[in-house]
């Protein structure tokens, strides 16, 4: 027994190596005048040929050894992984959703000591680079990642988390999402510029207007379905961003709001006058302060949006919503009044993206229609549908997934190393996630998590495969 | 017709006047009827006739070109539903529907499907959903409440089991049966169905029966169903009404209905000539009368439409291996070919008509269209299939059989001395007798 399994073992080895030579020589066969020479110019403007042997034999290597890799571990561990599977017991599957709780508490503590967690660890990094223990370099250095991944990130999920009340959960597909978000970031910016009002009383303000703005394209569309609706909803977001462009007496066109008014906490200012924050508390003057108190506002903020979401799941307005995306026929027959569930989607739905936009304008101090084109729609949209629609856990991994990953791909700069020193790693971030996105899709079609939750169970809870679930029709 | 529709306190729904025009097209054209109160009553048709169009009207989902529907509540509202859009049909007057072609919500439970049902109640009780979301213990009563009724259904349709499994993972019958919880969880007055027995096997529509009769007796629900299923029309309703293009062309109750030539006609697609052929050749053939005629065709027709409708338990349990019995028995040397009977159309005795079959034997019915033999006490459908196999069609035939015939019969038939025990040959000679003088007294015989 033991022999016959060192030899299927050998077999694969041997077998992978035999791929891997395979996949070697092709890459070769294929890169060796692509990638191998390269014809150039040289100083006297003659047509020279460079060989790039080292470039070529990389590629080769890649080929080979990920063709081996594959071969030799990826392939039978997810053979194995499949044998598994359909063995599970049911006390696997409750052992399996005991972690899964587990992981979501892990993961939801993670997010409430993230900032510190920074500062200790760069303070940590320090203190072994320099030897002297100096708290205050962890605040600084902090920053960037408690601005760029922290607060950036969870912006993202919060607006996905608001899109997908109208597209994951009521089936309306929505291409004029960051419509709502303008709509919540001009209503603070003008507000706040104009009138002096407090944050803290224009947040659900702004959220209220781009739920109003929300029944305003609810209207005209309610009986649009599908492309027709999706179409639409892009257009809406585009006259919205028109009008800011064009109505300069109010939003000042393409200039901008700028000079908005921070946020304040309890009243008490990110300022370095002897009032600010860090005067108050006896902390050394630093920016950090403010984008802390930002990040636990916008994490405060997606909770909330992730609580209501799931509140309202379990009300009927919500499974309404879900019944709205299986079949708006049936929904009718049942005396639901499909106008006002739908309105309530849309109005729901606009208003995070309200709230979000007026964090939005109180984080950047500035706001111009550059920050509200279609790519950001599509981007939130691509979110909703990578993470799953409907899943708020498979959302937030999403968005961390997309705008972390496009936020890291700045930071490669080790690629250097491999393409040359004029590689600029920035300019190919955008095919590299275009490329993560098909990987995904084509992995995982219903996105990360495809199965849906039930609202209510009988007897036990049972995730709904992905196969049963309707995408809606707008 | 018009005046058919009286102010009937007892009418659950009237329908006066209604016309449906899909431009040009007249889909229902000036229909008039009434559903009684806790009555169950069927809407029958040829296909294209109308059926789900008026189904349409009623629930809201078409405004019909002309016609009043008034639906009268048990608490004494009246409705014009003519003038409500569909949600408020069932929200406030109470009519529920189900779909020819299933509309369940297949990406939530079973629960999940029954608890959106009782989305205005709950929606109240949640304070349109703010009271609810602030955690207010009315809601959480109410929800508890909701579920427990989805239990009361659930079990009603025996899915109790399956609650917390996508509707869309059940199998076919399933799934029309939680079609019809879930309307009923809408409390409804009037419980519309389309076709709920399509698709369905023989044991799950009697099943169906049984619990569309069961709603009726607990709850008190009125019932308008389209059905094409004859073994639920006719066991499970008390008014039948038949369209045929739009227009009624029978009502009453499901005895008359089945009865009544116009409604054979149209359900067997028989052509205006293709009557007048048959009257033709009823005389011919020495049935005078005209509506003998017609009422040999009916006959058939019944015949057609309960031979293949029939439910086992209803037909009469005829052994198989007396079918066995029958094609394995040696071919008895059939009685001499003799001329026909004198009312027989003389056809040579053809070689489809089996082996064994009796003197008077034809190879085809007269005009096309045979005698319901299975009035005859004593055989039942199995036995007037063999019995036409063996070319026999007709009353007269049966009566006319010599005791050659007789045992012949009894041969391929595997019967001994039945025949005779229970008196076939009188029977028929009545029979025939009957179908001659007075041709609407044998159809009514022709109910099981």
């Amino acid at each position: 027994m033991a022999d016959i399994q060192a030899s299927g073992q050998d077999s694969v080895y041997l077998k992978a190596t035999k791929e891997a030579v395979f996949a070697g020589l092709i890459a070769f066969g294929l890169f060796f005048l692509v990638v191998g020479f390269r014809t150039d110019q040289n100083i006297n403007n003659e047509l020279v040929l460079v060989q790039r042997w080292g470039l070529l034999a990389i590629f080769v290597a890649v080929a080979a050894i990920g063709r081996f890799i594959f071969a030799a571990f990826i392939t039978p561990s997810r053979e194995r992984a499949k044998l598994a599977k359909s063995k599970v017991s049911a006390a696997a599957r409750a052992d399996r959703r005991s972690l899964k709780a587990t992981v979501s508490r892990f993961g939801l503590a993670l997010l409430f000591i993230y900032p510190f967690l920074v500062i200790l660890i760069l303070a940590l990094i320090n203190f072994a680079a320099t030897g002297q223990w100096a708290f205050q370099s962890g605040v600084q250095g902090s920053l960037k990642y408690v601005d760029n991944f922290g607060i950036q990130i969870l912006i993202y999920v919060m607006l996905a988390w608001g899109l997908n009340i109208v597209v994951g959960l009521a089936g309306l597909l929505d291409l004029g999402y960051v419509a709502f978000y303008a709509v919540g970031a001009y209503s603070y910016a003008l507000l706040s510029t104009h009138f002096g009002l407090s944050f803290w009383l224009l947040l659900p303000m702004a959220g209220i207007f781009a739920a109003m703005w929300g029944i305003v394209l609810g209207f005209p569309v309610l009986r649009l379905r599908g492309d027709y609706l999706a179409i639409v909803t892009l257009a809406f977001g585009e006259i919205i961003r028109l009008v800011l462009i064009n109505w300069t007496v109010v939003t000042k066109g393409t200039f901008g709001v700028s000079g908005i008014a921070k946020a304040t906490l309890f009243g008490i200012p990110f300022t370095t006058g002897p009032t600010g924050f860090a005067a108050t508390f006896g902390l050394p003057n630093s920016g950090v302060y403010y984008k802390i108190f930002l990040y636990y506002l916008i994490l405060f903020l997606a909770l909330l949006t992730a609580w209501v979401t799931i509140r309202l799941r379990r009300m009927p307005i919500g499974r309404a919503w879900e019944a709205l995306r299986e079949d708006e026929i049936a929904c009718r027959s049942l005396g639901i009044n499909t106008t006002t569930t739908k309105l309530t989607a849309f109005a729901t739905g606009a208003m995070f993206g309200g709230f979000a936009g007026s964090f939005f304008a109180a984080r950047q101090g500035f706001v111009s229609p550059e920050s509200f084109v279609f790519l950001e729609s599509a981007i939130i949209l691509a979110i909703v549908v990578l993470g799953g629609m409907g899943s708020l856990i498979g959302i937030a991994i999403a968005a961390a997934v997309m705008i972390g990953g496009t936020e890291l791909l700045r930071e490669l700069e080790f690629l250097k190393l491999i393409f040359g020193n004029d590689f600029t790693p920035e300019l190919y971030r955008m095919l590299l996630f275009g490329l993560a996105m098909i990987v995904v899709m084509v992995w995982k079609p219903r996105g990360f998590v495809g199965n849906r939750e039930p609202s209510a169970f009988l007897h036990e809870r049972k995730m709904i495969s992905s196969e049963f679930t309707k995408e809606g029709h707008g | 017709m018009v005046s058919e529709v009286r102010n009937n306190p007892n009418a659950v729904l009237r329908v006066e006047h209604l016309s449906m025009k899909f431009g040009g097209l007249v889909a229902i054209n000036d229909l008039n009827f009434e559903a009684k109160r806790g009555d169950i009553t069927a809407l029958i048709g040829p296909n294209g006739a109308g059926k789900t169009t008026v189904f349409n009207c009623i629930t809201g989902f078409y405004k019909p070109t002309e016609g009043m529907l008034t639906m009268t509540r048990d608490n004494g509202e009246t409705y014009l539903l003519e003038r409500m859009s569909d949600f408020v049909i069932t929200k406030k007057a109470k009519v529920a529907r189900t779909f020819q072609n299933i509309r369940l919500f297949s990406g939530l439970t079973v629960l999940e499907n029954l608890l959106v049902a009782q989305h205005n109640p709950l929606m109240l009780s949640s304070g349109y959903t703010i009271l609810g979301l602030l955690g207010f213990p009315t809601y959480k009563k109410a929800a508890a409440d909701a579920i427990e009724k989805a239990r009361f259904w659930l079990e009603k349709i025996n899915l109790v089991d399956r609650a917390d499994d996508p509707a869309g993972d059940l199998p076919y019958g399933a799934q029309r049966r939680l079609e019809i919880a879930r309307a009923m969880c809408t409390d409804p007055e009037l419980l519309c169905l389309d076709e709920p027995a399509a698709g369905l096997n023989a044991r799950e529509s009697a099943e169906l029966n049984q619990l569309l009769l069961n709603i009726r007796k607990e709850t008190g629900t009125s019932i308008i169903l389209i059905e094409h299923d004859m073994s639920v029309v006719m066991e499970i309703s008390d008014h039948v009404i038949v369209l045929e293009y739009g227009t009624k062309i029978s009502d009453g109750t499901p005895e008359t209905v089945k009865n009544d030539p116009k409604v054979i006609a149209a359900y067997l697609g028989v052509e205006d000539e293709e009557v007048v052929e048959l009257i033709e050749h009823a005389a011919a053939t020495g049935s005078d009368d005209i509506t003998a005629a017609v009422d040999l065709l009916s006959t058939e027709a019944i015949h057609e439409i309960e031979v293949t409708h029939a439910e086992p338990s209803a037909a009469p349990l005829i052994s198989t291996p007396a079918t066995k019995a029958a094609k394995a028995a040696p071919a008895k040397p059939a009685t001499a070919k003799a001329p026909a009977k004198a009312k027989t159309v003389a056809k040579p005795v053809d070689p489809a008509i089996k082996a064994g079959a009796t003197s008077n034997a034809l190879a085809a019915p007269r005009g096309g269209k045979p005698d319901s033999l299975i009035v005859i006490k004593g055989i039942g459908p199995v036995n007037e299939r063999k019995l036409n196999e063996h070319g026999i069609f007709h009353f007269d035939q049966i009566a006319a059989w010599k005791k050659a015939d007789v045992i012949a019969a009894e041969a391929y038939l595997a019967f001994d001395g039945r025949i005779a025990r229970e008196d076939w040959i009188g029977q028929a000679k009545k029979l025939a007798k009957e179908s001659q003088i007075k041709p609407a007294a044998k159809k009514t015989g022709g109910a099981k």
